[in-house]
């Protein structure tokens, strides 16, 4: 492994300041979205929707309701870019999706923690993508990036990657075990040189999860890696984002820091359960200028 | 409006990969309600705790910058009406709020405070629609400050003895304010603030181009029965402000505004025992080394200069940049500018408002067109302006020298100078020379240096790692031509005093 773990090491990323990272994120929190432009904001942020279950009881029947709300969220929206599963209820959600545009995402590597032999990571991967997988989203070796061991880190999402064979590969920071801004810069770069065509936030189990600021940071490194290469990478926001005042948030932090190559759901996704609901019912508002009931709304 | 040579673009951005905006989303205009703003048609003088029209009949028209309407006739005050308010300060000076217990007097300016904040929507509104700026900074934070500076003098004025320990502080009596129009609320409040803390009268002139939240703020001083006379506000142009100056019963003078005005004062002053406090002009150096936090730096250098439409004295109008990373900045930096939402300044969503007025765009222009013929290169943001009112692209030119127009003469608009140094030493070499030395930004990940370069700096205040950040308890004032005395914190507070212990230790 020697030649990637040089590439490792050759990985220099600009310094963070934190107080200001954090006052431009909270800056683009203050955007007027009304109107015409709420609802794109809306239909865009459902499009854009990862619709995940990553629970001890998910079972076949909670797995079949998801796939039906992914695919026919309400009459006339767009269904959601993906469903999320684990690994062993790929193959049911692979048949369930069939035909239609939802993708099939599934967690790997020993997720959440990640901590598991390589090979058991890569197999659970080939696996995944053998019964039918679109996605696979990996987590880092946050033990090993954290004592330094970037090579590691790099090599292991390398060797992910060529287990993905054709399936796109979801890099999950973890970025609540990481810490410190600067980290995040250089895990997202680590994980770009090394394959990932997207670069996620967190797993939803560690607090915190998925925050303006950090979201912010890993865009700003997607964009210098296009500049740098030419390749576009997409960004995953998953984990604590309920609502639509949120999604449309974080809408408006790539719109005005990444622009439209982005505002697309191949480069910028939402990991999330409850928000699909808030969004269908905030949509719903503007149609009839009031709020419904939450019964109106599927709880799948 | 805006006749100017075309955007040039640099030749570097044409090969790389490009960033695209604004064809997939589109925000919906939010433009701020005007509603239950109580805008008046006319406004008088506010003389002796009273509304009265200015003895020579005469009113001028007060334009908003964004559309060219006239939205109110102001008051010209002549020498009679400064008279009758200097007058009135000085009756009120002796009898009332002189001898007043220290914290009756705070309780009042506590009062005005809390006045500012229950009204902050039409103040906020009021400076958008009078100045130019967008809502989003009249409503973030010229007004929250404005209330912040009557918070904290609020608590001052009853401990002023030990702010000065061993020493007797006294108000210096009756003090003529001069304010200037960037920001009309915001400023009167850094000079009512202190001077009322510590047991002054005033009479006040605005700027002619934004007297409109002074007055409402007269009407707050009002509400919250300020005794009469205590605050006299004046409006008018510089005949009014001459007449002010030069009224000799006037124990004080602070002036905020250019500096060729503030100059002009000071001769006028010159042997009549009155005090002066001068906060005048900057050019400012914005320094970034090669080791800083390139896109946090982006957004500091934006705020710096277009912040206010880069109608800040304190604005970092020169960019230093370790010429190592010059190119890598000025990419980022030119992306990021079209980036900024110019328009309507009752937007919700606008960064940038208009130019305050006609004249300051022409002067505007006239440094832009300096710089262009100089041989400077300049890039400008390609977004689309009004068709009325007064405008001007954010602005940046790049390869320009310290011999340069552009570099040395204060601009007061939306233009960055961008130069390069390549050791920390010619870093401070180039920050100092200038005629100013108001503030300075630097940016580095490096603890050391930034110390290094802090000590170094002929600056009354060094940002580092951020800028144009202000607060009540922090004092702010210039070296060399930008002026001198402090406003704000325990420093601020020795402008409006006399001592009558020749042990106090200053400072």
């Amino acid at each position: 492994m020697t030649a990637s773990s040089h590439l490792a090491d050759d990985i220099a990323v600009a310094p963070v300041d934190a107080v200001a990272l954090e006052a431009r994120a909270a800056e683009l929190s203050t955007r007027s979205i009304k109107k015409d432009a709420k609802r794109r904001g809306l239909e865009l942020a459902i499009s854009m929707t990862d619709l995940t279950t990553l629970e001890g009881m998910d079972s076949p029947g909670k797995v079949a309701a998801l796939c039906g709300k992914a695919m026919r969220p309400a009459p006339g929206l767009p269904s959601v870019a993906a469903v999320c599963v684990y690994p062993d209820l790929v193959a049911q959600a692979t048949k369930l999706l069939a035909g239609s545009s939802v993708a099939v995402a599934s967690v790997a590597t020993g997720f959440p923690s990640g901590r598991t032999d390589l090979a058991l990571k890569l197999s659970e991967t080939r696996r995944c993508v053998e019964d039918g997988a679109d996605e696979i989203d990996m987590v880092i070796d946050r033990g090993a990036f954290l004592s330094g061991d970037f090579a590691k880190v790099f090599d292991e999402i390398a060797a992910v990657k060529e287990a993905c064979d054709y399936a796109h590969l979801k890099v999950i920071l973890e970025t609540g075990e990481l810490a410190t801004y600067d980290n995040v810069r250089l895990a997202s770069e680590i994980a770009m040189r090394a394959g990932g065509d997207f670069i996620k936030t967190s797993t939803g189990k560690v607090s915190p999860a998925s925050t303006m600021p950090v979201v912010l940071l890993m865009l700003e490194a997607v964009r210098d890696f296009y500049f740098d290469t030419g390749k576009l990478i997409g960004v995953k926001a998953a984990g604590g984002i309920k609502n639509s005042k949120q999604a449309l948030r974080y809408l408006a932090m790539v719109n005005e820091t990444v622009g439209d190559h982005w505002l697309t759901p191949s480069r910028f996704r939402f990991g999330a359960s409850s928000l699909l609901n808030d969004l269908l019912m905030q949509l719903a508002r503007l149609d009839s200028g009031t709020y419904q009931r939450p019964d109106d709304f599927s709880k799948d | 409006m805006t006749q100017l040579p075309e955007k040039q673009s640099s030749t570097r951005e044409e090969s790389r990969p490009q960033l695209v905006f604004g064809e997939r989303w589109v925000y919906e205009p939010a433009p701020q309600s005007l509603a239950d703003v109580p805008a008046r048609e006319k406004y008088d003088l506010f003389i002796n705790g009273k509304w009265a029209a200015p003895k020579g009949r005469k009113h001028f028209d007060s334009v908003n910058p964004a559309t060219e309407q006239v939205i109110a006739r102001v008051a010209q005050a002549g020498k009679a009406d400064v008279d009758a308010a200097v007058k009135a300060a000085r009756v009120a000076q002796t009898k009332v709020w002189g001898p007043m217990a220290p914290r009756d007097r705070a309780r009042y300016v506590f009062r005005i405070a809390r006045l500012i904040q229950e009204r902050s929507r039409e103040l906020a509104c009021l400076e958008s629609l009078d100045g130019g700026k967008p809502i989003r900074e009249s409503r973030d934070v010229d007004v929250p400050l404005a209330a912040g500076h009557f918070f904290y003098h609020a608590g001052w004025a009853d401990k002023l003895h030990l702010a000065f320990p061993g020493s007797k502080p006294s108000p210096v009596g009756v003090v003529g304010q001069i304010i200037p129009w960037n920001f009309p609320l915001l400023m009167a409040a850094w000079k009512l603030a202190p001077a009322l803390a510590c047991g002054n009268t005033v009479v006040l002139k605005p700027a002619e181009t934004t007297s409109l939240t002074a007055l409402h703020l007269a009407q707050i001083l009002e509400q919250a029965e300020l005794p009469p006379g205590v605050v006299n506000i004046v409006t008018g142009d510089g005949r009014t402000g001459g007449a002010l100056v030069e009224h000799p019963d006037l124990d004080k003078l602070a002036f905020t505004g250019s500096t060729a005005v503030g100059q002009s004062i000071q001769r006028s002053l010159a042997g009549s025992g009155k005090d002066l406090t001068l906060e005048l002009g900057g050019k400012a150096a914005h320094i970034v080394f090669d080791d800083a936090a390139l896109d946090q730096a982006v957004e500091g250098i934006v705020k710096g200069i277009f912040f206010n439409q880069g109608h800040v004295c304190c604005a970092g109008s020169r960019l230093l940049v370790q010429e190592s990373i010059h190119d890598a900045l000025l990419d980022k930096l030119l992306a990021r500018i079209e980036r900024i939402r110019v328009g309507d300044p009752l937007d919700k969503n606008t960064d940038m408002g208009a130019i305050n007025s006609s004249e300051q765009l022409q002067r505007i222009e006239a440094l832009v067109e300096a710089g262009v013929a100089e041989g400077c290169t300049l890039h400008q943001s390609t977004c689309t302006l009004p068709n009325k009112g007064y405008w001007f692209r954010p602005s940046v030119f790049s390869g320009v020298s310290l011999s340069h127009r552009i570099a040395r003469e204060e601009i007061f608009g939306p233009v960055l100078s961008v130069m390069t140094f390549r050791t920390p030493a010619e870093a401070v070499e180039k920050a100092n020379n200038t005629a100013y030395g108001l503030s300075a930004g630097i940016w580095t990940d490096k603890g050391s240096r930034i110390l290094w370069m802090a000590e170094r700096m002929r600056a009354g205040v060094v940002w580092n790692n951020t800028f144009n950040q202000f607060d009540p308890a922090s004092p702010f004032g210039g070296f060399k031509e930008s002026g001198f005395g402090r406003e704000g914190g325990r420093q601020g507070l020795e402008a409006y005093l006399r001592f009558h212990d020749d042990t106090l230790v200053q400072g």
